[in-house]
């Protein structure tokens, strides 16, 4: 036990508090009434105007915060943190061919980016080919268009995938474009134990942000598995899922929701992978989390450090892991895309600094910061270098990454820690009792408090009880200021051509024979409900495109559409 | 086609009809949800396509469902070519009288390609639901009584 204040001291303060409460502070109140009456966070907790000793009357510092690298890893999961390594600086980038994002990769890392990160356009998101008629005027337009092993190969042309640790934001089809940078990986020569970075790999939030699922629930759940049974056995280093609450959180959810939910898929998957006969210390080391920082910094702050609680606590206590690697919850942040706007947009810049901030006094091991022309378009090289730049600002000169998780000890930040923690503990076990996370997203149930929180924030918005500078309040009706925003231009009609004419060519020259079969053994994979990896792998090598290898996968396991959940 | 729509038309004022589109890949829906619900709440009736809708859907839709507006959420960048594909899909079914208002992540520098085209409207992000339901109603009851004469 180690009780941070004895009840004598407690009692004193206590004494203290009561008395400026009712002796000091009402003098003050009706000379100068507060700003408002109630004052809340962003998920509508109710904050007090003044924390005190008082609100962690039973604080046990061992039981809550301990030391980093330790056991329930609040305070970090490393005992370094950033004195030795800083967070990867991890830009999201992506768009037209795969010509125009090396050249914007290069660029980055030349800026002084320490890990890539891949946006891909709709149709590689939902796993279609170029020419597809669905993907017609969104080749290359959100991220970048990756049909085949040969659009790969060019995308990391000059960069060696020994040398750095790629994410790939992709659900659905992530064992085709996992199977595209294994197959590139080999091509340079480069070992299986040496390949690092991250598939996203999420497919429960899915259906309840980002939406960019294809298979049905179970399907989803069922790939996603493969590929991560797949990665730990073959990639060491791989991070095969990255369990995200940031789509969640886009969607409207609130930071409360964000951190339950995103828990709840994660408990989802460790069960799902138990279930397959894996040992749980076998694959947790290797799982890792995605979370928004929005605009309420401290309930961010306060988010993070509950979720690496939470996590070693489930992970020990619920799953019985015994490798301390198993404990930490290891994460990557973005800022808040939704919290940018395209009045005024220069402001963006500023909130996106504050967000890292958040980010980085809530220990992330990885950070994308948003440009400030997003509301607009997919970022100008201008506007995602100062976005890099905001995080290098932090890094090396305001100083807060010199002492390991500084605001611990706070009596806001520890009182809001603990309220975050419990009241996500709340949604864990109504989605237990609703039978784990799976079955709570076929009832719809996640889905729909998403919305309504979606709604609810809104109206607070309208209302006028939720400030946004420049939307609703300091706001100016001209939109000259918006118009000089100099935004990314490139030809889209003419990237879109040369996809389509390049997976043409593809299909063209392959060796028909090989690639028949190979697409003829992963259907019989997937009939038989095998791990479809290794298959997918050689359907990738004999140059089966993204929208064949799907197509094979959606005739075995359908499609979903979304029901209306309103 | 357009005449008979006309005519069969009940002659009683009925509340302003809106089918909230997603057209496209984009799973981008938390907006159009909102103004959804936004646009029920304040006595439109309104119909939501649900993602990844077709232009030709999307029209057939509108059609059917006898539409004032059609407000199409865009937040993937082909806004410009998805504007042009569908009011031209609409001017072929004759049912060019239904208009067309957009929202979304759209730049500046489009507002005015897309108005030119024949877009209504177009709401940014932060705009006031409000100001959209005004907007709505004026445009709706304009395009009504352009009928009844």
């Amino acid at each position: 036990m180690a009780k941070l204040y004895s009840r004598e001291a407690l009692e004193e303060i206590l004494r203290a508090y009561r008395e400026w409460e009712d002796n000091i502070l009402p003098q003050w109140l009706s000379r100068m009434p507060e700003r408002q009456e109630e004052f809340t966070t962003l998920s509508g907790i109710p904050v007090k105007r003044l924390y005190t000793p008082a609100d962690l009357k039973d604080y046990d510092y061992m039981e809550k915060l301990g030391v980093p690298g330790a056991y329930p890893f609040t305070r970090g999961i490393h005992a370094t943190m950033y004195r030795a390594r800083l967070w990867t600086m991890r830009m999201f980038s992506g768009y037209g061919g795969p010509e125009e994002t090396n050249e914007r990769l290069k660029m980055l890392i030349k800026a002084g980016e320490t890990g890539l990160s891949l946006a891909f356009d709709n149709p590689t998101l939902v796993g279609v080919d170029p020419d597809d008629p669905l993907a017609e005027g969104a080749v290359g337009v959100v991220g970048v268009s990756v049909p085949t092993l040969v659009d790969m190969e060019i995308l990391f042309r000059d960069i060696n995938l020994g040398e750095v640790t790629t994410n790939m934001t992709i659900n659905p089809p992530a064992p085709v474009l996992l199977s595209f940078y294994v197959a590139v990986a080999e091509k340079q020569g480069v070992s299986y134990d040496r390949i690092g970075g991250t598939t996203q790999n999420d497919p429960l939030k899915e259906f309840i942000g980002q939406k960019t699922h294809v298979f049905p629930p179970e399907a989803a759940v069922k790939v996603a598995m493969d590929v991560i049974e797949w990665s730990v056995k073959n990639l060491p280093k791989w991070n095969p899922i990255s369990i995200s609450g940031y789509h969640i959180r886009e969607a409207g959810a609130t930071a409360v929701q964000e951190l339950a939910f995103t828990l709840a898929d994660g408990i989802e998957y460790v069960r799902q992978l138990i279930a397959r006969g894996l040992d749980v210390d076998e694959f947790a080391p290797r799982l890792s989390f995605f979370f928004d920082s929005h605009i309420n910094f401290f309930e961010e702050i306060a988010k993070f450090r509950a979720a690496r609680r939470m996590w070693a606590r489930i992970m020990k206590e619920w799953f019985g892991a015994k490798k301390p690697r198993s404990l930490w919850l290891r994460f990557h942040v973005q800022t808040a895309g939704c919290s940018l706007y395209p009045q005024q947009p220069w402001l963006n810049i500023v909130r996106t600094a504050l967000e890292a901030l958040a980010a980085v006094l809530g220990g992330c091991q990885s950070l994308h910061t948003n440009a400030f022309d997003e509301p607009f378009r997919v970022p100008s090289e201008f506007a995602a270098k100062i976005a890099l730049r905001t995080q290098q600002i932090i890094a090396y000169e305001t100083g807060v990454a010199d002492v390991i998780d500084p605001l611990a000890g706070s009596y806001f930040v520890e009182w809001l820690t603990d309220e975050m923690e419990e009241r996500a503990w709340r949604y864990i076990e109504r989605i237990e009792s609703l039978g784990g996370m799976l079955e709570a997203v076929k009832k719809g149930y996640p889905q729909r408090e998403v919305e309504e929180a979606a709604y609810r924030f809104q109206r607070e918005v309208e209302e006028g009880r939720r400030f946004i500078v420049g939307v609703n309040i300091f706001r100016e009706e001209d939109v000259e200021e918006a118009r000089r925003v100099p935004l990314l231009e490139f030809n889209q009609e003419e990237v879109e051509r040369r996809q389509k004419e390049r997976v043409r060519k593809v299909r063209s020259m392959r060796d028909e024979a090989r690639w028949r079969r190979a697409l003829d053994e992963l259907r019989g994979a997937t009939e038989r409900g095998d791990n479809i990896m290794p298959y997918v792998l050689n359907a990738v090598k004999a140059y089966a495109t993204i929208g064949e290898i799907m197509g094979v996968l959606k005739d075995v396991y359908g499609t979903y559409v979304e029901p209306p959940y309103y | 086609m357009s005449m008979e729509l006309t005519l069969s038309r009940p002659t009683t004022r009925r509340k302003v009809k809106v089918l909230v589109a997603k057209i496209g890949l984009d799973g981008h829906d938390r907006g159009a949800k909102v103004i959804a619900r936004a646009l029920r709440d304040a006595g439109f009736e309104v119909v939501y396509t649900g993602l990844r809708q077709t232009v030709d859907q999307v029209v057939a839709a509108a059609i059917q469902e006898d539409v004032d507006i059609i407000g199409v959420n865009q937040h993937e960048g082909s806004h410009v070519y998805i504007a042009r594909k569908l009011l031209e899909k609409l001017r072929e079914y004759g049912a060019d009288d239904i208009l067309v208002v957009m929202g979304g992540s759209i730049p500046v520098v489009d507002l005015d390609v897309l108005k030119n085209i024949g877009v209504r409207e177009v709401f940014l992000p932060g705009t006031p639901i409000n100001e959209i339901v005004d907007k709505l109603l004026r445009i709706a009851e304009e395009r009504r009584s352009r009928r009844e004469v």
